[in-house]
């Protein structure tokens, strides 16, 4: 088997698996923030229930995310020497601000967040859980400039075979840079809104914890909406745009245009055909990719055509995955708000095939993120950083295929365990449910 | 003009030497785990460090994430060159970073004694491996440097060799050490009674393991040594390093933990202070050529621009850090308290 290959498929793998729990925290600290701080000023005993029991959930989901993460933070360097030669006076200073002002930050209030509660005042308490917030939002930021940096390289030159940082701010602020972290932020607030509605729907379908199930519910959905129509707009018309503007390949790709054409359609389905590239079946709309892209219906764009062959991203997977995010996150806005409405109608909490549904929608945000970054990813492809090195050309030479065998074979085992610990331990403790409110225990 | 590749130098040499002393007091803990029957004990020991842990080995990450900002090619050259014996290390240390939680969620003692041992595992193994990888950088590693390209040779089976073995147990009866003088701070009883007694073992076996790793040392890597002497430095660390060695017993038997705990950080720091300073300008020394193929801090680093920006954010974030990290601290403080949040 091809070493480069077995690098490519480990680096898939572990950070697929690894950011399925980084946006859970992100969106449910953010909810916490907020929770608690209701819990706390308005000395509401439900709110604070909501608190405690999905603050002991994200302690979970953090260390999944942390153990994970510590592969990522190694593996440029043992699967990637060579990138790491290349970029690392550019990329390794993104990567340790990380460390510096987000992982100490994080890690450090999570655990006054967890066990401080009896120790520390109410506000200190609450503080610690803004830091958790602020903390794994600034990762965010931080990873995404060292990975938008490869998308859209700047502040930089190629010097003593290398490229060399020559200006900060251009290269933390590149074109790609605050899109992708908008998006990337909208999408945790929706896995977090997400999360916490499946959980409480599950709650009210099996008529247990009703006066929390419903608050959460309430300000889940609500939360959900609002995030889910931010992940559209403007973060995703925006990042889109950015795209077309600054990564034309990668744009024709996930769109599907193949020839370069004015007035371009924009694909709402088809099964992309590759050899030769065509769309068959599609369901287009004339025009709206160039208005969307460039605000002019007749606007020129470039079709994949205009590439040489060997600069293109795979086009099967690329346009497959970003259809199906859009698609997917259309349907948050559909569900959420179709939740909203019920919630206002006062119809939310018996409409047992909504809550049905809300259940089963939990994943989804996840698997939308998961679509969204084999877009961005595969979407750069032949490049590991664009126009200036090839990814073929990036992987660590001293590593054989048959290390990577095994430590690809090693992390599938004792990912599939992790996650399967993980989930039933989750189900386990959401069935638990929360504590019995005092009110409740005393009627 | 200041020499920004000296100031990194010290720079990531603060950052192993922050992770060796917040790190490695839970790694030591993991290791008196691994002997631990009682179930209370166990539980005792997990929440004694339950807060901090995770704060801890964030300087892992951050000084991983600063090796591969300044001297990238560092990082590249020893990530790579190391691949197994990293692969080994990281399927312990997620194995540890799941087993709080994990323990946590558990319901049956089963279960729990299950995460115990992952956590201690996941301890072990690494206490073991991060002196053995040291050991490998100070006798030199099979590179050379053709044509401006670094050929590299290292071999799993080779890292695993008698002398790094012996700084590999070095540093794990030091981290042993260090992990029971922090639990004598946090336990009380008959606990607190075990714990000064794996103390003081750790010490006995650290300061002799040290005592024989360092004559090794002066043949298997003589460079190290080399005007050593001239050195105020060396001075200024070996004065701290006895200091350090010889109060442990002594604070230990007059129960002045905090203060023995102190004397541990500073022995810590002034092991891999005496280490920095005989490795200095070298990063990774070469076995073939120490002269012309080892990477220093010259040949290996990223460019004066990058060292200059990485400084900023360096001193702009880190006293923040150590602000709010000596807060938690602080919060924490005394002995362990179990509650219905702990683990």
């Amino acid at each position: 088997m091809d070493a480069l290959l077995l690098a490519r498929l480990q680096f898939a793998i572990t950070v697929g698996f690894h950011f399925l729990f980084p946006p859970l925290t992100i969106g449910l600290a953010w909810m916490l923030v907020i929770i608690e701080a209701i819990g706390w000023k308005k000395k509401d005993e439900i709110y604070a229930t909501i608190g405690k029991f999905f603050g002991k959930v994200l302690g979970l989901i953090f260390a999944v995310g942390v153990a994970s993460g510590i592969v990522m933070e190694f593996q440029f360097g043992t699967n990637w020497s060579e990138y790491s030669k290349f970029v690392g006076d550019v990329f390794g200073a993104p990567l340790a601000a990380e460390g510096v002002f987000a992982f100490f930050l994080e890690s450090t209030f999570l655990g006054l967040y967890i066990f401080g509660r009896e120790r520390v005042s109410r506000g200190v308490h609450w503080f610690s859980i803004l830091m958790v917030a602020v903390g794994s939002t600034i990762s965010a930021f931080w990873i995404l400039v060292a990975n938008s940096w490869q998308q859209t390289p700047a502040g930089y030159i190629i010097q003593n075979n290398r490229a060399e940082l020559i200006d900060f701010w251009a290269a933390v602020f590149n074109p790609s840079t605050l899109p992708r972290f908008f998006h990337t932020l909208a999408a945790s607030l929706i896995s977090g809104a997400f999360f916490m509605t499946g959980v409480a729907a599950y709650w009210l379908i099996r008529n247990k914890n009703l006066e929390i199930a419903k608050k959460a519910i309430s300000f889940s959905v609500v939360f959900g909406l609002v995030a889910s129509l931010l992940a559209l707009f403007p973060t995703g018309h925006e990042h889109a745009k950015q795209v077309a503007y600054t990564q034309p390949e990668k744009f024709a790709a996930i769109q599907g245009l193949y020839k370069t054409q004015e007035g371009a359609p924009l694909a709402i389905f088809a099964i992309p055909g590759t050899e030769p590239p065509k769309l068959h079946f599609p369901i287009e709309i004339p025009g709206l990719l160039s208005w969307l892209a460039f605000g002019d219906f007749n606007a020129k764009i470039k079709g994949i055509n205009e590439f040489p062959q060997d600069e293109i991203p795979p086009l099967f997977l690329t346009f497959v995955s970003y259809h199906n995010m859009v698609l997917l996150g259309i349907y948050f806005i559909f569900i959420s708000a179709l939740s909203v409405y019920l919630l206002w109608k006062k119809k939310l909490f018996e409409n047992n095939r909504l809550l049905k549904i809300l259940i089963w929608s939990t994943p989804l945000p996840l698997i939308a993120s998961q679509l969204g970054w084999i877009t961005a990813e595969v979407g750069r492809q032949p490049w590991i950083v664009y126009k200036l090195m090839k990814t073929k050309d990036a992987v660590s030479i001293t590593v054989t295929a048959g290390e990577l065998l095994f430590s690809i074979i090693m992390f599938v085992l004792i990912y599939i365990l992790l996650l399967s610990i993980f989930l039933s331990l989750l189900f386990r403790w959401v069935k638990k449910g929360p504590e019995p409110l005092k009110m409740e225990a005393a009627q | 003009m200041i020499d920004l590749n000296t100031v990194w130098f010290l720079l990531i040499g603060v950052l192993i030497i922050g992770y060796a002393i917040l790190d490695g007091f839970d790694l030591g803990v993991g290791v008196i785990q691994l002997f631990t029957k009682d179930a209370k004990e166990r539980k005792i020991n997990i929440n004694a460090i339950g807060p901090v842990w995770d704060g801890n080995e964030v300087w892992l990450l951050t000084g991983g994430g600063a090796l591969f900002a300044a001297f990238p090619i560092v990082y590249a050259t020893v990530f790579s060159g190391f691949y197994m014996a990293f692969m080994l290390l990281l399927f312990f240390l997620v194995f540890r970073a799941v087993s709080f939680e994990f323990r946590k969620f558990s319901e049956t003692e089963e279960a729990k004694k299950r995460w115990d041992l992952a956590f201690a595992l996941g301890s072990t193994v690494p206490a073991l491996l991060y002196g053995v990888a040291i050991g490998n950088i100070m006798k030199g590693l099979p590179i050379q440097i053709v044509d401006g390209k670094i050929v590299s040779q290292i071999t799993f089976l080779g890292l695993l060799n008698p002398f790094a073995i012996l700084i590999g147990l070095t540093g794990f009866a030091m981290f042993v050490m260090h992990g029971a003088i922090y639990m004598t701070m946090k336990t009380e009883g008959a606990h607190l009674e075990k714990m000064i007694k794996w103390a003081n073992a750790g010490w006995i076996a650290f300061v002799s393991l040290y005592v024989v790793a360092t004559i090794v040392t002066m043949f298997v890597a003589s460079y190290l040594f080399i005007g050593i002497m001239n050195n105020p430095l060396f001075w200024i660390l070996s004065l701290l390093l006895i200091a350090g060695i010889i109060y442990i017993p002594i604070g230990l038997k007059s129960r002045k933990f905090g203060w023995s705990f102190l004397a541990s950080s500073t022995t810590i720091a002034a092991v891999i202070g005496h280490l920095a300073l005989g490795l200095y300008p070298r990063l990774v020394p070469s076995s073939f050529d120490l002269e012309n193929f080892s990477l220093t801090i010259y040949n290996a680093s990223s460019s004066q621009y990058t060292l200059q920006t990485m400084l900023i954010i360096a001193l702009i974030g880190m006293p923040v850090v150590i602000g709010y990290t000596i807060y938690i601290y602080r919060v924490f403080k005394g002995k362990v308290i179990l509650t219905k949040d702990s683990y």
